[in-house]
């Protein structure tokens, strides 16, 4: 499998390590309390262990680990293994800090 | 590159009598079946071989099989099940039976196809799978025993006792299973792996490969074309025919001539392809010297090529295909197309008196190859019952003796065949003698590569095969692979094919003229089996039968996979190559579906059997992965020290002085010269992250359980991370060096997790964030250096300007300090062993003279160097948690350390934590563990349970984590993860070890054994 990194160029699959689903969006809550804790804790039972198995095209995070330790976000087909795009994560290769969210 | 490189004198060589040594004339002559003229063989170049022990001789150019064949060697190998007695079958990689022992000693390998190997001078071979000789095979009897032997036997046969499995059937079966032996010695010979890219592979060099790599060459796309033969030509080599007006093979050698011309074509001869993966990433088995005894120096004997294409052109052929009769394995049998390659390719006669069994007219083609040759055909046995048009007068000129009906048995016995059995149309039988028979039950395209992605074979009708349906993306496949049988096809299609898939890549060039040649007809009636009495094989490498195959059915595995693991149908070294499309039609005939319908077994790489060793290439002893050397190795090697591999790093273990008997004698005198005086080690394989930005602090704040951003310039700080989903990642001591710059440390294990997870939260998680991340590990030298006496040797390194005392340099102070001669190093008051003790940095290139200047600085307080035993002797003393107690279950608050959890801030798995579960009052947690009896050793992985239980899963409360002998308690003493452990400090415990046998009482205590008031590392 090759993987075309943004910063890097088309690479070879075995310096990339994969994380699994881009979609999950790290909850965020008021550390006062404000939340309900029931909610909390439920958003981050749902962030970090629901995930759909998709048999499709699904955005996914790579790291480049072997390379320029970029984390990337790739639409790949999990049926055909293709890789449709592969982008730098917000953060990703800046010298400037990004905009929250993308 | 091309195939025909090595030598001009590979061409067909005129007669014997115009060779010129005598040596070669007598070396001709002691071969009973080679033919006098003819052949790709060099008649000059004689080599000796021996097989069983018989010395034997055959030419340059040959074949292992090819040489047997002329020298009149029929029985080649026992076969797997029954020891039947089995000859050379085919002529290329899909071998089934002709499987020998190649070589002797420390380079023997067993299951080599006699087919592939080339001969050289001095080769040795024994067959396999009989004793205590070919001829007389004692295990033969298994011929007797067959009924037992059928489809199923294993699962029938071994089912009971059970309790005899282990100690009778398993070793039983082990004896008997399996052809040859493999070496017992290491392996001597280098292997290799390399990568190669191009736009345009093409697999196969064929009429249509090479027509295929000649237009994309040309075209000017950067080409691969890889054969799995010594030579390019394919089918050319033994069916001949004429192209652009000339002979094939001069037809072969303008094309590779005009092939090695090309700058941007690569051509890899021996070089067969085995798999299909994603993204255009293909593997490929060189066998650089696998035809020669012993490879040159720096030579290896095989390479593992990973080929990066853009596009493929698969030319991969055809395989024909045999008939199910009875007898059919008897030596002597033969595919059509196997012995006309011995004939043509190689000048050797495989029979002299040849009868035919062909249901296409592509087997006719044998009849003028074995007249050409001046042998007999006995006669021609085809089932449609008329000569094709082509050959009709051929026929008529040597009135060939042509049979409507089927082979319906074949007399012979070891030495092979000496009569056919033929039933014609009428039910008749008739006897006809011959010593060779010539089996042609049509072609199957050579589709397993276009199925590695899962793409399914389609039929077709006319040819009575199956073809490539989805292939993968960006692979052609074309000619005799994709169901084109005409010369002319494979030229035009190969061309074709070559040209879009350059130009798909962007070439620009010119493809060049399509060769032209005849299209032959190809008509077949479609004929897989003969029924009549006898054994008549499928599968010849499992010895799978017709009868195996209707008995799986009987009993209900009628789909395909479940008739391959209940046969071992296609499930030998060949993979079914020449099995597998008729065990599925024979099912598809015994359940009334159609071959389609019945479809084909999944095809998965390896397309052909690749030895680990190639696989391994290098990575193999010392070099299996690499190593990480710490900057003090050396001089720690000097030392004499142990080494021990944690991770990728070797670090050293203890330092053994002369008169220690054993480790432990060494590692208690260090932990106590550490104790009582002043030690160091090296701690560099630490993993060391610069965290710098306006928003670091408040970064650290979030990937940290406690609180970072409040951390003073000059201060250190334990620090403790957690998965989002509440468990313990990692832990580690981190300083702040300036406003902006915090110096993190992670441990050795999961430095390179910890980057990951640090550049996620980041780069992905909080890209708002002005933080950068810079890996260290590698630049910092770091030791740790512990004991009483540190400030005084310390105080000899740093320059004198520098104040170390309690008040200039308090207890968790970090800084950098000049050392006397300029460096500037990172200093840290930290201490893992709890003694007074510093940690310092310098670049890593001084860190084997900082190891030195240690020695000199602190030889008048006996300064002494210590290794990770000691390092973890002092930390379970101090009742520090290390990997064993972090092992990915464990929660802060398990390890004791639930306290540092803020309660102000967000944190990576602070949500996640307060689960439940997670803070359930039962759970496992860090304790101290000592044996009540002071001389017991405790070992870790006991488990604990309470005093007086029954020992069992139910009572389990826990286990020994980490243990050591503490020098300072003069006892075992352990760290142990106990449920409620906290409030039992006191109990005695039941400790159970069954796996050592061994049942005791410890008592749960404190973790922290020594020095519980932490008043020795503020000293």
């Amino acid at each position: 499998m090759r993987i075309a990194c943004p910063f890097c160029g088309e690479r070879e699959n075995g310096e990339f390590t994969y994380l699994g689903d881009a979609s999950p969006k790290r909850p965020t809550f008021a550390i006062d309390g404000g939340d309900s804790p029931e909610l909390v804790e439920d958003a981050f039972y749902d962030y970090v262990y629901l995930r759909d198995n998709v048999a499709g095209v699904m955005r996914e995070y790579w790291y480049h680990g072997g390379g320029c330790r970029s984390w990337l976000i790739a639409e790949r087909n999990t049926v055909t293994h293709e890789f449709i795009s592969v982008k730098a994560a917000p953060g990703a290769g800046a010298a400037k800090p990004a905009q929250a969210g993308e | 590159m091309s195939g025909y490189s090595q030598s001009e004198s590979l061409g067909r060589t005129a007669a014997v009598e115009s060779a010129s040594s005598a040596r070669s004339q007598a070396a001709s002559a002691s071969q009973s079946h080679r033919l006098r003229s003819g052949g790709l063989i060099d008649r000059k170049v004689p080599l000796q071989f021996t097989f069983d022990g018989q010395a034997m001789t055959g030419f340059a150019g040959d074949t292992l099989a090819s040489a047997l064949v002329a020298n009149g060697v029929k029985l080649v190998a026992r076969s797997f099940k029954y020891h039947r007695p089995r000859g050379i079958i085919t002529a290329g990689s899909e071998e089934p039976s002709a499987l020998v022992e190649m070589r002797t000693g420390a380079r023997k390998e067993p299951n080599t196809r006699a087919t592939t190997q080339e001969l050289y001078d001095g080769l040795v071979a024994n067959s396999q799978n009989r004793w205590p000789s070919l001829r007389r095979d004692f295990m033969s009897i298994n011929q007797l025993a067959a009924p037992i032997f059928v489809a199923g036997f294993y699962y029938k046969t071994f089912m009971w006792p059970a309790k005899f499995w282990e100690k009778i059937y398993e070793p039983l079966i082990r004896r008997a299973a399996g052809l040859g032996k493999s070496a017992e010695l290491p392996d001597p010979d280098h292997y290799d792996k390399a990568w190669a890219h191009c736009d345009v592979l093409v697999v196969g060099a064929g009429p249509a490969g090479l027509s295929a790599a000649l237009a994309a060459g040309r075209a000017g796309s950067r080409v691969i074309l890889v054969e799995e033969d010594s030579h390019v030509g394919g089918r050319l080599l033994s069916d001949g025919g004429e192209i652009d007006g000339m002979h094939a093979e001069e037809w072969v050698r303008s094309a590779s001539e005009e092939l090695a011309g090309l700058p941007n074509v690569r051509v890899l001869t021996r070089t067969a392809l085995f798999g299909v993966y994603d993204g255009g990433v293909h593997a490929a088995l060189e066998r650089v010297n696998d035809h020669v005894p012993v490879p040159g120096p720096h030579q290896v004997r095989q390479r593992v090529w990973r080929i990066v294409a853009k596009r493929s052109v698969v030319t991969a052929g055809a395989i024909e295909r045999p008939i199910v009769f009875p007898g059919n394995d008897r030596p002597g049998v033969m595919m059509a197309s196997a012995v006309r390659t011995y004939v043509n390719r190689f000048a050797a006669m495989p029979g002299r008196k040849v009868a035919l069994f062909t249901n296409n007219d592509d087997g006719w083609r044998t009849v003028e190859a074995i007249q050409q040759a001046g042998g007999d055909i006995a006669a021609v046995i085809d089932p449609r019952g008329k000569v094709p048009a082509e050959y009709q007068a051929v026929a008529e000129l040597s009135d060939l003796r042509v049979i409507s009906g089927g082979v319906s048995d074949v007399k012979g016995g070891v030495d092979g065949v000496r009569a056919v059995v033929v039933t014609d149309s009428n039910g008749r039988t008739q006897q006809i003698d011959a010593d060779c028979l010539a089996v042609s039950g049509g072609w199957n395209p050579n589709v397993g590569l276009s199925c590695f992605h899962r793409g399914k074979p389609v039929w077709r009708e006319d040819i009575a095969a199956f073809v490539p349906g989805d292939a993968p993306r960006g692979m052609r496949l074309t000619g005799a692979a994709n169901g084109e049988f005409s010369l002319g096809a494979c030229l035009r299609d190969g061309h074709a094919a070559g040209a879009a898939a350059a130009a798909e890549c962007g070439a620009a060039g010119h493809p060049g003229e399509v060769s032209e040649a005849g299209d032959e007809a190809y008509a077949i009636s479609p004929l897989w089996q003969v029924r009549a009495k006898g054994k008549a094989f499928v599968d010849f490498q499992h010895d799978v039968t017709a009868s195996d195959v209707t008995l799986a059915q009987r009993e209900g595995f009628e789909s395909v996979e479940h008739l391959k693991r209940y046969t071992t149908l296609g499930m030998a070294t060949d993979q079914g190559k020449t099995s597998n499309i008729t065990g599925l039609a024979i099912m598809a005939a015994a359940t009334g579906r159609t071959i389609p319908e019945t479809g084909t077994t999944i095809y998965r790489p390896p397309y052909a059997p690749v030895a680990i060793g190639a696989l391994a290439g290098h990575h193999r002893d010392e070099n299996f992965h690499a190593w990480r050397l710490t900057p003090s190795h050396h001089w720690a090697a000097a030392r004499g020290a142990v080494f021990v591999d944690t991770g990728l790093w070797k670090r050293a273990q203890w330092y053994p002085q002369p008169g220690e008997k054993d480790w432990l004698e060494s590692v208690t005198r260090e932990v106590l010269a550490v104790r009582n005086g002043v030690g160091f080690c090296d701690v560099s394989t630490l993993g060391k992250v610069d965290v710098r930005g306006a928003d670091a602090g408040t970064f650290l704040d979030r990937v940290y359980i406690n609180a970072f951003s409040a951390l003073g310039v000059g201060k250190a700080r334990y620090g403790l991370m957690l998965r989002e989903d509440g468990i313990v990642m990692d832990d580690g001591t981190t300083s702040r060096l300036a406003e902006d710059h915090y110096f993190l440390t992670t441990t050795t294990a999961k430095a390179g997790p910890v980057m990951a997870h640090l550049e996620f939260c980041r780069q992905v998680l909080w890209p708002e964030l002005d933080v950068q991340l810079s890996s260290a590990s590698d630049q910092w030298a770091q030791f740790s250096i512990a004991g009483p006496n540190t400030r005084k040797l310390l105080q000899a390194l740093v320059d004198p300007s520098e104040d170390l005392s309690n008040e200039g340099f308090p207890f968790m102070g970090a800084r950098e300090v000049k050392l006397r001669g300029g460096v500037v190093a990172r200093l840290f008051r930290i201490s893992f062993s709890g003694e007074m003790a510093f940690e310092i940095s310098v670049p890593a290139r001084y860190g084997a003279a900082m190891a030195e200047n240690l020695m000199i600085a602190g030889k008048p307080y006996g300064v002494t160097p210590y290794g990770t035993e000691a390092l973890g002797v002092m930390r379970i003393e101090k009742g520090h948690v290390a990997g064993p107690e972090l092992n990915g279950t464990t929660t802060a608050d398990d390890l004791g350390l639930g306290k540092m959890m803020s309660k102000k801030k967000d944190f990576i798995g602070r949500v996640m934590a307060g689960r439940p579960a997670l803070t359930a009052p039962d759970r496992q947690v860090v304790v101290g563990i000592k044996p009540v009896d002071a001389k017991r050793r405790l070992r870790s992985g006991a488990h604990v349970m309470p005093k007086g239980s029954i020992a069992g899963p139910e009572t389990d409360q826990g286990y020994v984590t980490s243990v050591c002998y503490s020098p300072m308690l003069q006892q075992w003493i352990g760290l142990g993860l106990v449920e409620r452990g906290r409030e039992r400090i006191g109990e005695i415990v039941r400790i159970f070890d069954p796996l050592r046998s061994e049942d005791y009482e410890a008592e749960i205590c404190n973790p922290v054994f020594y020095d519980p008031e932490g008043v020795r590392q503020r000293g």
